[in-house]
């Protein structure tokens, strides 16, 4: 058989093999801990109904924005932990932007959206700078830079403050301007079945992100870039500004993360906007593998797991945090799968080499002992 | 995790032979930075930066921190990075809460050992045997820690008397160690507010008042692993896998045990680092109460160089700054401020010195000149005139004009330190005090500015965050 064929399609096959032993893993854990097993699929596994559909989808929107971000440094081997921090300071200054309405309708819209892209881009360029020139793990500086962009946003909401309800002990920015929201989509009957138009937008930075990896220069540095810095640095390839505009690419996605919530739901940024969205893009971008489909498939996945969980307290009365244990389970069997099938296609590939090699030879060479009684 | 250049290295001249630095050097340093800090309290209107209250929080705040840096050493040491030491502290402070309330403190501080263990096995199991990415691994068990110490938290204290989901009852005191006619005359010293030497008393009064038999614990696991790591057999095998594993499985030793074992044991000391948390810092376990505390640990490891005295001078630093805004953080992080400007502006001196005359002279008029301009402008800005926006584009303009010309010079890096330090010193000037938002923040930027100040000066073990297979030495 084709080693490629079959390298192929251990790699399809892994990500499901891993879902079924992380499947396994988890009910021990369910029995382990006294909880019904059987109740506990029963409610994850059912089909969702339209209204836990929409938000399903609108969840994988936000976590595959989430994920595309991350994966654009995990292409070059950069760890970008920071997409938290970077899409809270983005949203809260597309936030602002769009309520300031300097321009109008979908102006505005595009105007607030390239804003957060900036300011993202340029919160996660802080952690690219400092890698490329200072030496500092980005890993490091972007943890760090997630607990600043706590305590900035906070500061920044309060000198932005919109006019507020009477009695809310919310802080929000100013509003959107009707015109400047993007309309949702229904997808059945009545205001709970509507998902975010963002989702197009989404599509597009999928499309975007295959484009600029796979068929162009930049791209091709990029990758190079990952897979090997010295010879990266061998072909001329600027490796110090390379890390600099990937990190700032990581964080223009970044910025994209919050807004689908800015101009699809809230329509401005207050101090209940959701948090962990960066976090799970990490978990997002390792189960897809970076590859444009992989990791709409894994947002997927994690927005099904998180919707399909909210109803356990009451359906099973079990605690809905196991489904952050199911997802970390999942990310860790999922990798380590990938690496296992990785390991055991390169031993076939060797195998199979060694094999040719030797047959060539046996073909080629007439038995060496004829040769040396010949020659005597 | 510094990253080393990846500029192709021409053949380097041995480095230069650098002298040990000497034990008493240690303490010079701390009554230096005691001196300074007193000297700070004379110069601004912060009052607290030195007090004994203020030192025993942050031997409070320095501990956890400490034993999550020890922690990263073993496993860095072994060659194994391991930033989930985060969830192994998650993790601990769960054990501890919930073997502490069941059965005593002691096994608490047991239970905490344990389950930090657990996360450190599971990090072991992937990255040794599976060979999966360090950090891959890493941000997996921080993922699952978070979710299973939620879930198991739900489970163990809902219902309880003063516990919930997210809450832990109250739990058993750990036994503290109070020397007390000493601690009362060192409380006179102090209270006489003698130009240094009450900060000496302050300090001394903190380590024998009610001083905490954990922190006692954390200093000596310093001493233990500086004993351990460099001063047995056992230590030089183990570091001799995160420096070259196959010349250490060359030489006989099972690289895989010692890396499996190490990272272990940084399990086990995150989660004891967990068990301060829940158990003495606080009474009880609560929900995010690690607060990245895990990967300041980490830092502080980093910045430390790798070295268990340079972990704790790393911890102390974060755990001080973090005590610092939490405590009169208005004013003692703005006095801070003035430190850093002229920590930066000292620096920038001391780079300069190398180049010729003339160059230190002009940095010398630069900062001359500058200092009072910034105090100048500084008062400006705090009373409030129009056109305060444009003046500092203008400057920021300027700066980055002049450090866009000088990029390529020699002198870049010190002319980029006067740049900083002024910029501290003006920032200084034009306000009274931080507001609260920033000064929570204080631990972190400081791990910024110290990894960038810091970062190319350090060496990591040369395989940290290698993956390494049995059988690929020869």
């Amino acid at each position: 058989m084709n080693v490629r064929v079959l390298r192929l399609g251990l790699g399809m096959i892994a990500p499901f093999l891993a879902l079924l032993i992380s499947f396994g893993i988890i009910s021990l854990i369910l029995i382990a801990a006294g909880d019904p097993v059987g109740a506990v699929w029963d409610q994850i596994l059912q089909w969702p109904e339209r209204r836990n559909l929409s938000n399903i989808i609108d969840k994988t929107t936000i976590f595959y924005l989430s994920g595309i971000a991350v994966a654009i440094g995990f292409r070059m081997n950069l760890f970008n932990i920071g997409v938290e921090g970077q899409f809270l300071v983005a949203a809260l200054v597309a936030a602002v932007v769009g309520g300031e309405a300097w321009v109008s309708g979908y102006l505005n819209t595009a105007l607030a959206i390239i804003a957060g892209m900036v300011a993202g881009a340029l919160y996660a360029g802080i952690a690219g700078v400092l890698r490329a020139y200072r030496g500092v793990s980005e890993v490091i500086s972007t943890i760090m830079l997630n607990s600043v962009a706590v305590g900035l946003t906070a500061f920044l909401l309060r000198q932005f403050k919109g006019p507020q309800p009477e009695g809310s002990f919310i802080v929000t920015t100013k509003q959107l301007p009707e015109s400047s929201w993007i309309p949702n989509i229904s997808i059945g009957e009545g205001a709970a079945t509507e998902i975010y138009g963002f989702i197009y937008i989404a599509v597009f930075v999928g499309l975007a992100y295959w484009f600029l990896i796979n068929k162009t220069r930049f791209g091709f540095d990029l990758r190079a870039t990952g897979q090997s810095m010295t010879a990266a640095v061998a072909s001329g390839i600027n490796t110090k500004r390379m890390i600099v505009t990937a990190m700032l690419l990581s964080g223009g996605f970044a910025g994209l993360v919050g807004l689908p919530y800015i101009f699809g739901e809230y329509h401005s940024y207050g101090s209940t906007f959701p948090a962990g969205l960066g976090f799970t893009g990490i978990a997002v971008a390792l189960i897809g593998r970076n590859h444009p489909i992989g990791v709409a498939l894994g947002a997927f996945l994690f927005a099904f797991l998180d919707e399909q969980t909210n109803a356990l307290q009451i359906v099973a009365g079990v605690s809905p945090e196991i489904v952050k244990i199911m997802q970390g389970v999942i990310l860790l069997t999922v990798v380590i799968a990938y690496e296992v099938v990785r390991r055991f296609g390169v031993r076939i590939e060797q195998q199979m080499v060694s094999r040719e090699l030797e047959r060539a030879r046996a073909e080629s060479t007439p038995p060496p002992a004829d040769e040396k009684e010949a020659a005597r | 995790m510094s990253v080393p250049d990846t500029g192709i290295a021409p053949i380097a001249a041995p480095p230069p032979v650098r002298r040990r630095i000497p034990v008493w050097w240690w303490a010079v340093a701390l009554v230096a930075v005691l001196a300074l800090l007193s000297l700070l309290e004379v110069l601004t209107d912060a009052n607290d930066l030195t007090s004994s209250g203020t030192i025993r929080a942050t031997l409070i705040a320095t501990t956890p921190i400490l034993l999550a840096a020890l922690g990263g050493l073993w496993s860095e040491r072994a060659g194994v990075v391991n930033i989930g030491l985060e969830g192994m502290m998650i993790l601990g402070t769960f054990g501890a809460a919930w073997w502490a309330y069941e059965y005593g403190a002691w096994v608490g501080v047991v239970g905490a050992i344990i389950f930090g263990c657990l996360g450190g096995l599971l990090h072991a199991i992937a990255t040794v045997i599976f060979g999966v990415d360090h950090i891959v691994s890493g941000v997996a068990i921080n993922i699952i820690a978070l979710g299973a110490t939620q879930y198991l938290a739900a489970i163990t204290f809902t219902g309880l008397k003063g516990g919930g989901p997210t809450q832990s009852p109250p739990l058993p005191d750990l036994p503290a160690l109070t020397i007390e006619p000493l601690a009362d005359a060192l409380g006179d010293v102090e209270d006489n507010d003698i130009f240094l030497v009450s900060e000496i008393a302050a300090l001394l009064r903190a380590l024998v008042n009610d001083l905490s038999v954990m922190v006692v614990i954390a200093l000596l696991l310093v001493f233990v692993t500086w004993f351990l790591l460099w001063r047995t057999a056992f230590g030089l095998r183990l570091r001799s896998c995160g420096e070259s594993p196959v010349a250490a499985e060359t030489l006989g030793v099972n690289v895989l045990r010692y890396k499996f074992v190490a990272v272990l044991i940084s399990g086990g000391l995150a989660g004891l680092g967990g068990c301060f948390l829940a158990m003495v810092a606080s009474s009880s376990y609560r929900d995010g109460q690690t607060g990245n505390r895990g990967y300041i640990g980490l830092a502080a490891m980093i910045f430390g160089n790798w070295r268990p005295g340079g972990a704790l001078a790393g911890s102390g630093l974060f755990g001080y700054t973090e005590t610092l805004g939490l405590r009169q953080g208005g004013s003692s992080v703005h006095a801070l401020l003035l430190a850093i400007a002229a920590i930066a502006l000292a620096f920038a001196m001391w780079q300069l010195r190398k180049a010729n005359r003339v160059a230190l002279i002009v940095g010398g008029a630069v900062i001359v000149v500058g200092l009072p301009l910034t105090y100048v402008l500084g008062d400006a800005l705090k009373e409030g005139f129009d056109g305060e926006g444009w003046v500092l584009l203008g400057l920021l303009v300027v700066a980055t004009v002049v450090l866009v010309l000088l990029r390529r010079h020699e002198y870049f890096a010190a002319v980029l330190l006067v740049l900083v330090g002024l910029a501290f010193a003006l920032l200084y000037f034009s306000i009274d005090e931080v507001p609260g938002d920033f000064t929570r923040m204080t631990p972190y930027l400081v791990t910024l500015l110290v990894l960038a100040f810091a970062a190319q000066r350090l060496r990591m073990p040369a395989a940290d965050g290698q993956i390494y297979r049995k059988g690929t030495a020869g």
